[in-house]
């Protein structure tokens, strides 16, 4: 097997990836950095986030707004030390990429132009139209070309990571074009390899994101975070579940039920407010979490609006008028033209919850650490605990920014600490294992089990049983269900017999780790016998800081369901308090 | 909900097996609403699991599912099949070599936008502590429709140059330098000009225009190119018959 030597490894090379390999290239050109991803960079899907990134900047803005809208938000499963960090460094990252040539949106000055977003109390949101994702993906992959110490390994599929001596010291991938496998020795690992959302169907994700950087954590040791909190964002196209960002709202857009009532308001988030005059954090502008379940509840009322693609309430954005949504939204009139056939400037578009994005990931600390020494994480495959129970719409790119150059800071301390690369036949041993895993299930004949079929059960399961409200009953089925289909996984049949770019073996690959992140989301879900952010139960319908205020933790088992385990949350300053979407007025 | 039956007609190539290319043909019956790449998903969870195609965001964005389409480079994504008769040929882009069925081979592209120097190269040096560079809304026009390239290489496919010239930098690499060019903050235009504004560059270019025609997100590179041709002439008379004025 050919042996690749390198400094740091990072799997994964969308947002954050990109970011952590230039902060490691400018920290020290002669670091040996391997970007490695299982897509061509730009093909990550940090390209499909629309609304912006959020960072104070403007002067009637502050840190300590930022603050508290996001522990609020999170609903106080927030680390306040780590979200304290986070909105001090988030306005240095949106300059420096500002300075790095980043499109964004301006005011007629020049200065950089902010807009409104959910559960935000001043408008923050850094915008370059709405395709803030796509600029900040292909300005970094970019500007990643200046440096040649950034060595791609583009189309590489991680397979598993190397631990010894209890250090995380390297990994092994497929070089996709050849079906080679590869052992990259490496002092530090970093994982940004995406969320796992494609668990669901009805999701916004594209095919890449199955949480493979998740699971290879995962199955190295590290515990995945509280992996329960799933976020639906409540506006995408109900055919495709193509998203339509938060800014249609922050611009102005609103939200009717059959019979053109704005129905947020009777779901604590009134008092109505004018059309076309959005009020920060009221009705429309409330937080993610909050608007997805109330659209759950006008569905049980009957409120909603029967489609042949299922129930739909209706996002409005006719009153901001063509020129407004032709400079500010153009993506998404493009998007529901084509997709959905719905023109926004003359129709108000159909649209229901959809899954976008995954709270949880690899347990990680304030440095963008896991607990195991010499493996970091950032992204939406970690958890770094600002996004608590419920992410405030924005913060994620930010988080990129921030936490994909902090892990590559903290990987460099790691390094200097004297961590060396290991090349101890130990590690030759477990690649050489690891080749043959992969080696024997592409061999394997007489499966009994297709890899669409079983996919096409975990993603049922999951949207049935584990969606916007839950139940106990529906988790111990899903719980149940998920890992039945763990064990009959092991009877799948590759039967694409090619070395050359298979996909089938790929697609195998990603429904393990699918099936293993989506056993986490199952029973940590199951086990939270409390209604907090975006979890919530039908059994147990309160926040209960009394045994919840904690974060959960999933310990891998190759066979068995998960050990779970819960870790305090880091309260410094805001103590838990009232989620209030009223516009203060309740 | 209305359904429909196609024949999907799709290259199959695989290089440890095939001497050459087939068309291989599958029956799919398609929702109304559905896309090429829906079709091809089909295929591959029912019918065909050793079908070969890159794909991700199912939103023309991501860049990844550029194909010839009945001849045509489009993102099958956004090809839809209500758009077409009842048998589709699906093939790999046009112009670049195929490593397996619909997937192709597209180093000399990342190779090209590499040597561009598609990255900002700041005229002044300014610290992350003094702000943001100012850039009026003004002076974004002029250069964000040059920012919208997903790097699909549709544009590639379809450019006759790139055909009989495989050394062209080609349609979108070239627009992205231009897109740096026109940034207000940039000052790197004489070193991209080295790469560009040469035999192998612009100057290739015959302007047939069939890259804007193609591309899915109106970048239109052959308006770049028209306006580095231009620069670069005017340029060169600086250079030749007013040598005493500075570029």
């Amino acid at each position: 097997m050919e042996v690749i030597n390198t400094d740091v490894a990072i799997v994964g090379a969308g947002g954050a990836g990109l970011r952590a390999a230039i902060a490691l290239a400018e920290a020290d050109p002669k670091l040996r950095i391997a970007l490695i991803s299982k897509v061509y960079p730009m093909r990550s899907h940090t390209c499909a986030a629309e609304g912006g990134a959020a960072g104070v900047i403007k002067p009637d803005d502050s840190m300590d707004l930022h603050f508290s809208d996001t522990v609020g938000g999170g609903d106080w499963l927030c680390d306040q030390d780590v979200v304290e960090y986070f909105i001090n460094e988030a306005p240095k990252e949106l300059l420096q990429l500002e300075h790095w040539g980043c499109p964004w949106s301006r005011e007629p000055d020049g200065s950089i132009a902010v807009r409104p977003f959910g559960g935000m109390k001043i408008k923050r949101t850094w915008f370059a139209a709405d395709k803030s994702g796509f600029h900040i993906l292909h300005t970094l992959f970019q500007t990643s070309l200046k440096y040649p110490s950034i060595q791609r390994f583009d189309e590489y599929y991680t397979t598993d990571l190397l631990v010894e001596d209890g250090r995380c010291q390297g990994l092994t991938a497929i070089e996709i074009r050849s079906g080679q496998m590869r052992h990259f020795q490496a002092k530090a690992v970093i994982i940004a390899a995406g969320g796992a959302s494609r668990m669901f169907p009805f999701t916004t994700n594209g095919a890449i994101k199955t949480g493979d950087g998740m699971a290879l954590a995962y199955r190295a040791g590290a515990p995945l975070k509280d992996m329960e909190f799933v976020q639906y964002h409540p506006t995408g196209l109900p055919n495709t579940g193509i998203l339509l960002t938060e800014g249609c709202r922050g611009e102005g857009g609103i939200l009717l039920n059959k019979d053109g009532r704005r129905y947020l308001q009777d779901y604590g988030m009134g008092p109505e407010t004018p059309v076309g005059q959005p009020v920060l954090k009221t009705m429309e502008l409330g937080p993610r979490d909050r608007l997805s379940q109330a659209f759950w509840h006008e569905q049980k009322k009957g409120n909603t609006i029967s489609t042949q693609w299922g129930d739909c309430v209706l996002l409005d954005m006719r009153h901001l008028g063509e020129k407004k949504i032709n400079e500010r939204l153009p993506f998404v009139r493009d998007l529901s033209s084509s997709y959905l056939g719905v023109d926004p400037v003359k129709d108000p578009v159909p649209i229901r919850p959809v899954v976008h994005y995954m709270m949880g990931g690899i347990h990680t600390d304030i440095n963008a650490a896991t607990p195991m020494p010499g493996l970091f994480a950032a992204g939406e495959c970690a958890c770094v605990s600002i996004n608590g129970a419920n992410r405030l719409g924005s913060n994620s790119l930010t988080e990129l920014l921030v936490f994909g150059r902090k892990a590559a800071l903290s990987a460099i301390t790691y390094i200097q600490s004297g961590a060396s690369a290991g090349s101890s036949t130990a590690l030759a041993t477990q690649a050489k294992a690891s080749e043959s895993r992969i080696r024997a299930l592409f061999e394997k004949t007489g499966g009994t089990e297709s890899i669409a079929g079983l996919r096409k059960q975990m993603m049922d399961t999951m949207e049935e049983n584990v969606g916007i409200y839950r139940l106990g009953e529906e988790l111990e089925t899903a719980c149940k269900k998920i890992s039945d289909l763990r064990q009959r996984y092991a009877g799948i049949e590759i039967h694409d017999k090619s070395s050359v770019y298979n996909t089938d073996l790929l697609q195998a690959l990603e429904l393990g780790s699918m099936l293993d992140c989506a056993e986490a989301v199952t029973v940590g879900a199951l086990a939270r016998t409390e209604s907090r952010g975006a979890h919530q139960r039908l059994d147990f319908t309160e926040r209960d800081d009394q045994r919840f205020l904690k974060h959960s933790l999933a310990y891998y088992h190759p066979k068995e369901p998960p050990r779970l385990d819960y870790l305090d949350v880091v309260i410094t300053k805001s103590p838990p308090g009232v989620r209030d979407y009223s516009g203060g007025k309740k | 909900m209305s359904e429909r039956q196609i024949q999907l007609e799709v290259l199959r190539y695989n290089p440890e097996t095939d001497s050459e290319p087939r068309f291989q043909s599958y029956t799919v019956p398609c929702k109304n609403e559905w896309v090429v790449l829906d079709a091809l998903n089909y295929v591959k969870e029912n019918l065909d699991t050793t079908l070969s195609y890159r794909w991700s965001c199912h939103m023309a964005v991501c860049g990844s599912c550029g194909m010839m389409i009945n001849g045509e480079p489009k993102l099958s994504c956004k090809a839809f099949i209500r758009e077409y008769a009842d048998n589709i040929r699906v093939e790999p882009l046009a112009n670049f070599p195929i490593e397996r069925d619909l997937v192709t081979v597209v180093e000399d592209f990342i190779a090209k936008l590499t040597r561009v120097k598609p990255y900002l190269i700041p005229k002044e040096d300014k610290p992350i502590s003094a702000g943001e560079f100012k850039q009026t809304p003004a002076e974004l026009m002029k250069y964000k429709q040059y920012t919208l390239c997903i790097n699909c290489m549709l544009c590639y496919a379809a450019c006759p140059q790139y055909a009989l010239v495989p050394e062209f930098i080609g349609p979108a690499a070239i627009a992205l330098a231009h897109r740096y060019n026109q940034d207000s903050r940039d000052g790197g235009r004489d070193q991209r000009q080295e790469v560009i504004a040469t035999d192998e560059g612009v100057w290739e270019c015959s302007f047939v225009g069939a890259c804007s025609e193609v591309c899915p997100k109106h970048v239109d590179p052959a308006g770049a190119l028209q306006q580095v041709k231009v620069a670069s002439t005017i340029d060169w008379y600086k250079e030749h018959l007013m040598p005493w004025v500075k570029k």
